[in-house]
């Protein structure tokens, strides 16, 4: 190996490091497809303690007394009093020419806010990807989810339909509670979270007048925690302050929605699936190189075995020119995976429908796998090193 | 009791149905300090007694002490260390490793005997010096001549300063002038009390051993003196 042929052990290095980043960046990807589904969830929609409505109620009954008490909590950087009811958008009604055309319209989420503090705690401006956000005097304005527009979401059934030529500046009308207002589309937002974007926002007096709903009690209470604290700690004092008698609590790992735990763990299993076939064929790769190796150089194994050197010297020697390799391709796939590929896909994700995708290497699991990979090239470098070095010597050396 | 004493060696080989005997019951000595060749026609089982005598092959039956020590009943593990410590090889295509330099390749017998590397290194050079080639310490075998390659070679199996040196038709691959220099090497080795046994078909060579047997279907056909020998 001292003197072997520099392009021939750079091009096995490339394929170790290539194994090596197919171990850690498929898993990586595919895992970091839904922690960011699950962080976007988080971070715009459910803060990292979420109270709702208990099953059979219709509000949050007490939601004053709660609001005192998430106030009085040190951990708590922020809370938002969401108020929502199910209602109907209407679009372009006023180029409707006859009562037979079809209406243009789409069912949706209403959902009253405090902008101030609903863009404190999901920071919902920054999401506005047309117009602008709400302010606290905007009493005829709406921001309008993206999935809810044609222009973004263009899937139409029987079941599910969106508004057609509808944007901002447009004249919306929305039916809530058995009343109907004319609003005017300030922004469109697009959170990538279905619950955010098929959701109409507008202020939360202007909702509650609306619905005639003259207490303040709401549907939900998005609240953020200071970063080092843990959110069932927060989750514990509201319950130990009987919050949950009116309503329910959940940390935000316990409201995701089970189909976002039951795709993580899919998705980590085929990455994990992904990876151990790269294994294999990493392994193959590292057998075939050993092997071809050792078999080109029978003879000299046999002329140092025959020259009194043991045959575990000559198999450990190989073993080393092995472990040489993955070493080395996993130190080249470390300085990429870690100098490029994680601070590159986190400042440009890759954008999925649903999410927008990071790449997620924790730095023990990726030495887990490089380990794996070492233990799996050790047992390939071996293999054929033994396969060759237990020929009879005088064979070797004869070249029989 | 001789240096080598070789009693009753048989060793045969089997093709097909067919049991090819090429050494038949053989026995013979060898004392220590000698120079001793072993000669025949080709195919006649020089290098198959070589290879006996050397530990690389089991005989079928027989019994072959070196200094004492019955190495026909030595286990594989005790074969290869009493080889690697004790016997001193030189092949007719040199075997050296061609990724090595001269002098890792004269190294290496004693570095796997533990010898501590500083050591181990003066000796190999030591050895290079002794056979001539201590100006070529670092070139490849291939930036070497065929003579230099066997030189090295030769190296090789002294550095250790092993009682047995072994070799197998080692002029065979060169030409008349360098196949002299290689044998003069062996010569001044055996000045030295290095006991070497050398397989040879060159009657010239053979000549300037101290003892030489020809083998022939299997027997010593002659032993003794080389003049009368061959």
């Amino acid at each position: 190996m001292k003197r072997s042929n520099k392009a021939t052990t750079a091009l096995i290095i490339f394929v170790m490091m290539l194994t090596f980043l197919n171990l850690v960046v498929v898993r990586g990807v595919l895992v970091g497809l839904i922690q960011s589904t699950v962080d976007v969830y988080k971070e715009r929609f459910i803060g990292d303690v979420f109270i709702s409505t208990l099953l059979k109620k219709d509000y949050i009954e007490n939601t004053p007394n709660i609001v005192e008490i998430i106030k009085n909590l040190p951990w708590v950087t922020g809370y938002s009093v969401r108020y929502t009811k199910g209602g109907t958008i209407e679009g372009t009604y006023k180029e409707r020419v006859s009562y037979t055309e079809k209406t243009n319209q789409a069912n949706g989420t209403i959902a009253g806010i405090n902008p101030a503090r609903e863009d404190s705690v999901t920071g919902l401006s920054s999401k506005i990807i047309k117009g602008s956000y709400l302010n606290e005097d905007d009493t005829e304005s709406v921001l309008i989810g993206a999935y809810l527009l044609k222009e973004y979401f263009p899937v139409e059934s029987a079941a599910f339909q969106t508004l057609a030529n509808v944007g901002v500046g447009s004249k919306v009308r929305v039916a809530v509670g058995g009343n109907v207002k004319e609003f005017t589309v300030k922004g469109i937002l697009k959170t990538k979270v279905d619950e955010i974007d098929m959701r109409v926002f507008m202020l939360d007096t202007t909702l509650r007048s609306l619905i005639g709903r003259t207490d303040y009690n709401a549907n939900e209470i998005a609240i953020t925690v200071a970063p080092e604290i843990d959110p069932l700690i927060v989750k514990n004092a509201l319950v130990q302050s009987g919050v949950e008698k009116t309503a329910r609590v959940q940390t935000f790992e316990e409201g995701l929605p089970k189909f976002v735990t039951d795709m993580k763990d899919t998705f980590a299993l085929l990455g994990d699936i992904v990876g151990s076939i790269g294994l294999v064929v990493a392994s193959i790769t590292i057998f075939i190189v050993i092997f071809v190796n050792a078999i080109t150089r029978k003879k000299f194994i046999g002329i140092l075995k025959g020259i009194g050197i043991s045959s575990e010297a000559i198999e450990i020697a190989y073993v080393f020119q092995s472990i040489f390799y993955a070493v080395l391709g996993i130190g080249v796939g470390m300085a990429i995976l870690y100098g490029f590929l994680v601070p590159f896909i986190a400042a440009h994700p890759i954008s999925f429908p649903f999410s927008d995708g990071i790449l997620v290497a924790e730095v023990s699991a990726t030495f887990n796998r490089a380990f794996l990979l070492i233990a799996a090239t050790l047992v390939a470098g071996y293999v054929p090193a033994r396969i060759v070095v237990n020929k009879n010597t005088l064979d070797s050396i004869l070249g029989r | 009791m001789s240096f080598i004493e070789v009693k009753n060696l048989t060793k045969s080989f089997k093709t097909g149905n067919t049991e090819l005997v090429v050494l038949n019951n053989m026995s013979f000595k060898v004392e220590k300090g000698d120079f001793f060749s072993i000669t025949g026609r080709s195919g006649s089982g020089k290098s198959t007694l070589l290879y006996q005598l050397g530990l690389l092959d089991h005989p079928n039956s027989g019994e072959i002490t070196i200094d004492g020590i019955n190495v026909s009943l030595l286990g594989k593990e005790e074969r290869t260390k009493f080889r690697l410590k004790e016997l001193g090889y030189v092949f007719q295509d040199y075997a050296l490793v061609p990724d090595l330099s001269a002098i890792e390749n004269t190294v290496i017998p004693l570095l796997m005997q533990g010898t501590p590397k500083e050591e181990a290194y003066q000796k190999a050079e030591d050895a290079l010096q002794k056979i001539g080639m201590g100006e070529r310490l670092h070139n490849l075998p291939n930036q070497l001549s065929g003579g230099e390659q066997q030189r090295v070679s030769i190296a090789r199996a002294i550095a250790h300063d092993p009682k047995i040196i072994f070799a197998d038709e080692p002029t065979a691959n060169l030409d008349s002038e360098t196949a002299d220099s290689v044998i003069k090497a062996f010569l001044e080795l055996n000045s030295h009390g290095q006991t070497i046994l050398m397989v040879t078909h060159e009657p010239e060579y053979a000549k300037l051993t101290k003892r030489a047997i020809k083998l022939g279907d299997g027997k010593i056909l002659a032993d003794g003196e080389p003049e009368s020998v061959i």
